[in-house]
């Protein structure tokens, strides 16, 4: 069973056992307008917690996209890079960025669940 | 009068209930609030306005009237020569072009259009200049020049290949019209000024109308299923995708026009000076600038935006110039950027790098416009 949790710079996480899947919101992709290119970090980096770990850009401008916890990189979503439209039309599902090893799960404690996100952004 | 909104002094164009009914997403630019985008979007705003028509509030610009004191034209555009390297004198009635308002060092005040309307010249100059170019026209012209800043006029611009059809049923003169024709012509029964010319590199039209009768004018236009509204963000991808400067990013105070590529501005007649940095300016022509703009084509898929530096090779730590403006070209689905470089490293062709997020990004020099322009001839 995942349970999804989210960041307060619009990050969304699913947690799957050790293993974190790792987005942008909805909310996100809406003010970013079209997504042009995204940048994702290389398999097997360690991530610190809150280090810029890719980058999307849309029409407008590049934004960073943070680590939400740390851990290392197990894999990425190649898709993306053929296809960044991908992040406007299903941010939370297959626009996924990567998956994360979660290295410390007391680090889980300090993200959001859907009801405060929804508060945090409403 | 525009209206002010007071909370914080950013000024709105006639078309300001227009863009929030239409959703538009208001930000500040140049002192006004104007919509940078609207529901549908950047990329189908830009790409719309290549396919069919788009519909641009560019009230914020300044629009400005010189009339001759003596009543001659000519003595208007005699006046305006001492500012500008284009030959005004020369320009016919009824005919818009180019132009540059230059300094004492060749470098570029600000880039406007002029058009002569018969009796008098009505220019169009950016909205963050606009002030400044009022005052330099008083300062300098105002001998032989009533110089009326015509601030109760909005600007709306029609662009695309439908623009034409649309605004021949407001304004049936318009097909006749050729690019860079200008002129009042009445559309709707308003009293406008018309010029078929844009900043999007396809065929359009330029509209001035009094600002009470904007709303009604486009409403009207946007009426067609033809035309969207466009915003600011897709304004900036059509100009650089059509190779246009932007002031401010591209061309600036310290860039002659020779520097900005802009040669063909400065017509062979006024290649003998008498313009503010004339000996500058035509040193350039004659020796060639140290320096040049440039179109840029990246070879991967991340936009290489304004401010990235730019070097001759993926290892030397000496930038050679910088990316002036650049982001994502929705018509060419790739990223496209314009810089200043080395004239030795300006030839079409020459593999140049830009740094993005400490990465080497390797771009080659391109021919622009990067999209043909559509202009009817």
């Amino acid at each position: 069973m995942t349970t999804t949790l989210y960041t307060s710079d619009h990050e969304w996480l699913a947690i799957d056992g050790d293993v974190a899947t790792v987005g942008i919101t909805d909310y996100a992709q809406q003010q970013l307008g079209d997504v042009v290119f995204v940048e994702l970090p290389k398999v097997g980096r360690a991530l610190k917690k809150t280090e810029a770990a890719a980058v999307v850009e849309s029409v407008k401008a590049a934004s960073d996209v943070y680590a939400p916890i740390s851990g290392e990189v197990l894999e990425v979503n190649e898709g993306l890079a053929s296809e960044p439209a991908l992040v406007n039309s299903d941010a939370q599902g297959k626009a996924w960025f990567f998956k994360i090893k979660i290295a410390d799960k007391s680090e889980l404690g300090g993200l959001m669940d859907e009801a405060a996100y929804k508060a945090h952004t409403a | 009068m525009l209206a002010r909104d007071d909370q914080n002094s950013l000024r709105r164009t006639p078309l300001y209930a227009l863009h929030v009914s239409l959703g538009g997403k208001m930000v500040p630019f140049a002192g006004y609030e104007m919509p940078v985008q609207y529901p549908a979007g950047v990329l189908k705003e830009h790409v719309h306005t290549r396919s069919s028509a788009g519909l641009f509030d560019v009230s914020h610009m300044g629009q400005i009237r010189l009339l001759p004191k003596s009543g001659r034209l000519e003595d208007a555009a005699k006046a305006l020569e001492r500012l500008v390297p284009q030959d005004i004198v020369a320009l016919a009635p009824g005919r818009q072009r180019y132009a540059q308002f230059t300094n004492a060092d060749g470098g570029i005040l600000d880039d406007l259009m002029v058009a002569n309307f018969g009796d008098h010249l009505f220019l169009v100059v950016n909205a963050a200049c606009k002030a400044e170019d009022e005052a330099h026209l008083r300062a300098r012209l105002s001998d032989d020049c009533i110089i009326d800043s015509l601030a109760d006029r909005a600007l709306i611009a029609l662009q695309g290949p439908k623009a034409e059809a649309v605004l021949a049923k407001f304004c049936a003169e318009a097909s006749a019209m050729k690019f860079m024709d200008a002129g009042p012509r009445k559309v709707d029964g308003i009293d406008c000024f018309v010029s078929r010319s844009g900043y999007t590199g396809e065929d359009g039209f330029e509209i001035s109308v009094p600002a009470g009768d904007a709303e009604r004018l486009a409403k009207a236009l946007l009426d067609n299923s033809d035309v969207l509204p466009i915003g600011l963000g897709a304004r900036d991808s059509l100009r650089l995708e059509a190779g246009l400067c932007l002031y401010g990013h591209d061309i600036d105070t310290t860039t002659t026009p020779v520097e900005a590529a802009l040669e063909w501005s400065v017509q062979k007649s006024r290649r003998t000076g008498g313009f503010p940095g004339a000996a500058k300016i035509l040193a350039d022509f004659d020796q060639g600038a140290s320096r040049r703009r440039v179109g840029l084509r990246a070879e991967g898929r991340a936009p290489v935006r304004e401010g990235a530096p730019l070097f001759a090779d993926a290892t030397s730590s000496e930038p050679i110039g910088k990316v002036t403006s650049g982001g994502f070209g929705p018509s060419l689905n790739a990223p496209v950027a314009m810089g200043c470089v080395p004239t030795a490293q300006s030839a079409l062709g020459t593999q140049l790098f830009a740094e993005v997020r400490g990465q080497r990004l390797a771009l080659q020099v391109a021919a622009m416009p990067f999209v043909k322009n559509t202009y009817k001839r």
